[in-house]
Parts: C-alpha cells; structure tokens; sequence
C-alpha cells in the first residue's frame, strides 16, 4: 500500500472502499433506502423468487441505487407469486406480483426511479411483514 | 449478503473462529464465497447469548449459534431464504422469536457512537474503518490547521470523560494546549479496573482505529508528537487489534512523519499494565509508565502540568476518546443535541446481574434506570423483583425503586449516592442481601488499595471488618455508627480517588437500606436470606414422617431424632442440633416431605 498522501487522497480512497460495506450501511437505516422483501416461502422459490431476488440485487447496484432487498416468509398472495413488495423511503409499500426479471426491470425503471405506476399492483390487503 | 459474526473476547471463548472457519468451508462447497462476504467483527454487546451470527441485509439476528449450526444457516437461510427459527432470539416476555435485531428490545434504545463500528466492521481491516468515514476527522483537522479551533468543537460538545471523573474533555485538552515544553504526551487510559466493565476492551477489539484517530487529532491539539496506550496485560485480544491497527495505520502513512502532508507528526506505543485498579488512577498510572511503583500522587501538579517523563501529559479514557471522531465529522451541534444539560452524548454501561438482558449497552445521557433495566435489560429474571441497581463499580452505590425513573447523567448521579464511574451495572434482585454485597465490593477495595496513605490502607480494612462482624450476626447499632462515621474520614483523608470513593457503597446502602442493616444487627436475621450465619434450617416436626433421610444426608451427623409423634405419623420427629449445624442446606434438598424450611 503506498501511503496516504493529502485530504483529497483519503476521500478518494473512502469513496473507492465505500461499495464494501455499503449492504451494511443500508440495512442499518433501511428507511432511508428503497426497501425490497420478496416472498420465498416454498412456493415463492418454486416460481422462481430466488432468480428475481438475484437480479434485483445485481440490477441495483449496477445502477448505483441504494437499496436493501431482503426475503421475507409468505407474503399471503400465493396466486400471483413471484411477489416483491417495494418501499421508496417516506412512501407506502407497494406490492407487485407475477414478477419475473422482466417485470423486475420495469419496476425498477419506472416505479422505483421515475415513480410511474406500472401494472401488477396487488391490492393492499395485509400489513408489511418483517 | 454479509456473515457479520462476532470475534469479540466473550464470543471467540465459545468458538467463533471455528464457526467463521465453517461458513468460509460451507459458501465455498456450495459456489458461494463470491456472493457472501464473512465478516469477523467486534462485539455486538449482547454477549449473554453469543456467539452471534448477523445476517445483512436482513439483520436477522442468530444467537449461540455453535460450529455445527453453519451448515443449516447456509442450506435454509442463505440458498432458500428461510430464517432458522430455532436459533433467532427468544423474547423473554413474549415468548416468541423475534426475526431480527431492530425488532429486539435490547437494541431499540441504543444509539450507538462509541461503539458505531463494533459488531459492524472488521477491526483488523483499515479498509473498512476507512468506508466508515475513519480517518476523516482527522484529515480535517489536519486541513483546517487550527488547534483552537477542534478544541472549540469538543468544548462546545459537551463531552465529559467517560473514566468516571467526567471532566470536561475539550477543557482539559486546552490546558494542556497551553502549558509549553519540548516533548508532550497524549496518553490513553486503556487500564479497565473496574470489575466487571468491559466497554474499553470492546472498543479497542472492535473498532482501535477509532481510538488511534482520537489520539492524532489530541495530540495535534494540544502539541503532543507521542501518543501511548496503557493497557493490561490483561487484554490480549485487544492489545493484539491495537497492534495491527497501529501497523496499518502506520503502513498507510496515517501515524508516523508528516501525515497527510501536514507536516504533522505523530506515532503511538503500548504500555502494559499488571491489571491493578489504582493503576488506573492518572498518577498512578504514569508512574506505572515509568517504571515506578504504581502509587497516586498527590493533585496537583495535574498530568497536564506534570505528567509522564514531567511533560504535560493529557489523559483521556478509551470510551472518551471514541466519541472525538465522531464530533469532528458530525458537529458539536449534533452531539449536544443528544443527552441532558450538563451531560452529553451517550454513556456505554456493562449491565449485569439479575436481569434478562446482560450485556454491553449504549444509550443516550437522560434514560432512566427504568428504560434500561426493564426495557433493554427485558426485566428481572425468573419473575422476581426488583431490589437495587449498583453503578459505578467499587467508587458507586446502590440506588433504588425511588430511583428508577431518574434520567441518569453525572450529576442526578451523584446527587442520588452513587455515580456514572466507568459504567458498570449490576441489577439486583429481593434475593440480595445488601449487607454482603457492600462487604463484597469492600473485598475489592481492600484487596486493590496500594496501602500508600493511612486511610484507605488501614480505614477500608475496618470498614470490611464492621461488615464482616454483622453478616456474622455479632454486629450492633454502635457498629452502624462507626460505619458511617469512618466512611467519613476516609473519603475526606484519603489521598486519591480509590479511597476518596470506596466507602460510597457503604454509605449508599446504609441510607437505602438501613432497615436491612437494623434486621442484621437487632432481629439477627438477613431479609434475603444469604447470610448463612444468620439463617437456620428447621423441621417441621408435624410436617417430617421421621424417616430419618436428613439425618444421613447430614455431613456433620447434626441431625437427631426427638421423641414426639405427630398425629398420624408413626415414626418420632427429627430435629438439628443448631450449634452443630453448618448449614449446608443438604437436609432441605433432600427432603421429599417439604417439611424443613430456613427461617
Ligand atoms: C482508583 C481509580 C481508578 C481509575 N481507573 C480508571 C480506569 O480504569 N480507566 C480510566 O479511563 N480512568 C480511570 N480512572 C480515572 C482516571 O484517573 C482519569 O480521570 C481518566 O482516565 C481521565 O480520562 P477521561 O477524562 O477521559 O475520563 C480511575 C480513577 C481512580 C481514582
């Protein structure tokens, strides 16, 4: 490691180093970042949950969107799953279903970066779980 | 996915490195180890039930978790995605497991900035401290190149030392700013003699770099090029992260010649300590440095006139000094924002004893006794009562219910009989007697006194002695006198804090429980039943079928039988010969009739 040499050094490093422990940093205050559950009972990961979840992971962070994508039990939509809830910090939660990758990619160019609605919107009947 | 899995002293005792091992083993067998970072951490606080394993980003919280558990944590949780229920933690009153740390209650009171990066990120890994914001203050207040200034910040703060004196912290760096010399020091007290406290030991396993930054930027304060940590020997673990987090630092230019290009220099050493509680006493504890006999001294000249090598000297404690980064880098107006009016910040407590919660806690200045006992510390354990909480170690005292919705600061304190000292905090139950307990810190004082000046050699010895004759049952209400009045002179006589302050548990129990000292002393019974020479164990002779178990059981044969039968009994009674009797308790555990009982 060369040394550290000015101010302006550091911050550069510190920027260079922040990816590390940014999921860290997210989940410590996960009201202030777009917050994803995705349904992974047995029937969720059967309709492929798990595949969505990986490329909601990688698909924001590739786009440098802070967020925290966690799984969740049962989310009681059974008929719709996959099934993703989707919190934008100071909003409620929306509740999308049938989500493929594709359907991933267009929450996440439309609902969660421009804030247009898209199809596939369950209707809210239960509360966030954790 | 981050694996943040505890590598503190408490939890490496019970195997985590294995079980930081086997994680590495099982994500590697399963095609993982790209998408699940291991992290050994410091301590998560929660050390009762370690060794802990948290799961990012979904917090999910994994209590004593054992080697063999891995492979279940890596097949449910981390490939399908289901929470192992049986190891998440079981609330004590809801009887129900709860899902992850920012639903526990022990967490929820927290504000964690003293121990911001235990339990969080690697210690032994620069980088990660460096994510963290680590080193920035530093780096600005190298930048801003004015010493008044930063002095300004932590005077403005409000931050008091957190080794128990709770002086000022931005005061006494501008004194020592001030006194002129050619070599000063910054000195950090790493020594944790209290019993039981272990926020020091945490801090350093878990986040030194914090502690190494605090010091550069003292020393840039007040003028000192030489930093040294007095640590025991004690502490192994954390010696050994301090030394790596020195040789990193050092490695990326952040200790040694011109740092950062400031033209600044600064480096840190390590000084061991034997682990006497004196020795953390200022004086003492340079003179230790020294190569003296660790022995106060008499204030002043202060260390900051005088200190090691006869330099101004600052010393600041571990827990202090992990809260000056964070002022640099959030403001002063921020820090004073949190706690009371004369006490800022946070205060890190060891909190210990009856309680369902036992481990290392950090809460706002201002929370009452209340908050923590029963909502971060889940209550009394087993349903019992509450009887009194001790704070402030040996120099402290026992406080009370009246006391339990007092905001806890310096001030309301040491106005109640007792003080913040280092932050050690034991909860005590109706099972506790308050006699034996004062005798017990009396045992510390008496063991640990240097034996320099008079009374704190000579006066604590009788204080123990008093204490001693009434757990006994041979005390009387002149010894209760003599008590008081000899706490007195002691605390007014003594030559520096460990005897100005032994007598406070003394003095705090006899005015919170004076009744408990009379009952000893007039009625020769101890309320909580531990005082063996005042308890006795006695038969029921209409309830005891006189079969004649006890008295085998018995290992002094104090056990005889009478000559009475009770109605419907065909076998005479058994009785214990009270002069004999060592009272042992085997009789009472032994006897399926429930018919012996301690009166
Ligand atoms: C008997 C005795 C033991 C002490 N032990 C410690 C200790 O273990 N750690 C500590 O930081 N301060 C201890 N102190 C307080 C130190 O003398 C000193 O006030 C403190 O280190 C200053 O740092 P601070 O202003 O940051 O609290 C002790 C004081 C006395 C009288």
């Amino acid at each position: 490691m060369n040394k550290i040499k000015n101010l302006s050094d550091l911050r550069k490093i510190k920027d260079d180093l922040q990816n590390k422990i940014k999921l860290r940093e997210n989940s410590n205050s996960p009201e202030s970042v777009v917050q994803i559950k995705v349904g992974m009972a047995t029937s969720g990961i059967a309709s492929g949950a798990k595949e969505v979840m990986s490329f909601l992971i990688d698909e924001l962070d590739r786009r440098k969107i802070d967020a925290v994508v966690t799984q969740v039990g049962d989310m009681g939509y059974c008929y719709a799953e996959p099934t993703i809830e989707v919190k934008k910090p100071g909003q409620d939660p929306l509740v999308f279903g049938y989500v493929n990758t594709e359907k991933a990619k267009e929450i996440i160019e439309k609902y969660i970066i421009n804030g247009e609605l898209v199809e596939g919107i369950l209707p809210a009947n239960y509360q966030s779980i954790d | 996915m981050h694996l943040l899995i505890c590598g503190g002293t408490g939890c490496t005792a019970s195997q985590s490195l294995e079980i930081v091992d086997k994680f590495k083993a099982e994500l590697k067998a399963n095609n993982l180890e790209d998408e699940v970072q291991v992290v050994k951490t410091g301590c998560f606080g929660f050390c009762e039930k370690g060794p802990i394993v948290k799961v990012i980003p979904d917090n999910t919280f994994y209590t004593e978790v054992t080697p063999a558990d891995t492979a279940e944590i890596v097949k449910e949780h981390i490939i399908k995605g289901r929470k192992v229920n049986r190891l998440l933690y079981l609330d004590p009153k809801e009887k129900e497991h709860v899902s992850d740390s920012k639903h526990m209650n022990f967490y929820k009171k927290q504000i964690r900035i003293a121990l911001r990066n235990c339990g969080f990120i690697n210690p032994e890994n620069i980088e990660e401290y460096i994510a963290r914001d680590g080193y920035a203050a530093l780096g600005d207040v190298l930048a801003n190149n004015n010493p008044t200034a930063t002095i300004d910040i932590i005077k403005k703060s409000g931050l008091r030392g957190r080794g128990g004196g709770g002086f000022p912290t931005g005061m006494k760096w501008e004194i020592a700013s001030k006194n002129h010399a050619d070599q000063k020091y910054i000195i950090c007290n790493a020594d944790e003699g209290d019993p039981g406290a272990f926020m020091d030991r945490s801090i350093l396993e878990g986040d030194p770099h914090s502690i190494i930054e605090a010091m550069a930027i003292g020393g840039f304060c007040i003028g000192a090029t030489k930093g040294l940590v007095y640590i025991r020997a004690e502490y192994p673990l954390a010696i050994h992260r301090l030394q790596v987090a020195i040789d990193q630092a050092r490695e990326y230019g952040l200790l040694g010649k011109d740092i950062l290009g400031s033209g600044f220099d600064f480096d840190i050493d390590l000084r061991y300590g034997a682990g006497a509680f004196v020795c953390g006493e200022e004086t003492a504890l340079i003179h230790s440095m020294e190569g003296q006999r660790g022995e106060p001294t008499f204030k002043p000249p202060f260390p900051a006139q005088e200190g090691y090598m006869k330099k101004p000297s600052n010393v600041n404690n571990v827990e202090t000094l992990a809260n000056i980064p964070v002022i640099i880098n959030k403001g002063w107006e921020w820090f004073a924002s949190i706690g009371t009016e004369k006490s800022k910040g946070t205060k890190v407590f060891a909190l210990a004893g009856q309680v369902n919660n036992v481990g290392l806690i950090e809460v706002p200045m201002g929370i009452t006794l209340r908050e923590v006992i029963f909502e971060i510390g889940g209550g009394i354990k087993d349903g019992r009562k509450f009887k009194a909480v001790q704070t402030g170690g040996p120099s402290g005292g026992c406080l009370t219910e009246k006391h339990l919705d007092t905001p806890i600061d310096y001030d309301n304190l040491i106005a109640a009989g007792s003080m913040m000292g280092s932050g050690g905090m034991v909860v005590m139950d109706e099972t506790s007697c308050m006699v034996s307990i004062t005798k017990f810190y009396l045992d510390f004082t008496v063991e640990e006194s240097c034996g320099k000046c008079t009374p704190c050699r000579v006066g604590n010895k009788r204080l123990h002695e008093l204490l001693d004759k009434i757990t006994q049952g041979n005390g009387t209400m002149e010894d209760l006198e003599m008590l008081r009045e000899l706490s007195h002179v002691i605390k007014d006589t003594a030559l520096c804090g460990l005897g100005q302050t032994s007598p406070n548990p003394v003095l705090s129990t006899i005015d919170n429980f004076w009744d408990e000292y009379v009952a000893h002393v007039v009625d020769k019974k101890c309320p909580a039943g531990q005082c063996k020479k005042l308890m006795q164990y006695v038969i029921d002779p209409e309830l005891c079928i006189g079969c004649g178990k006890c008295a085998k059981d018995c290992p002094v044969s104090t056990i005889k039988r009478t000559d009475y039968i009770a109605p419907g009994h065909k076998l005479a009674s058994m009785e214990i010969d009270q002069s004999k009797c060592i009272k042992c308790g085997a009789c009472q555990a032994g006897c399926k009739f429930n018919a012996i009982s301690v009166k």
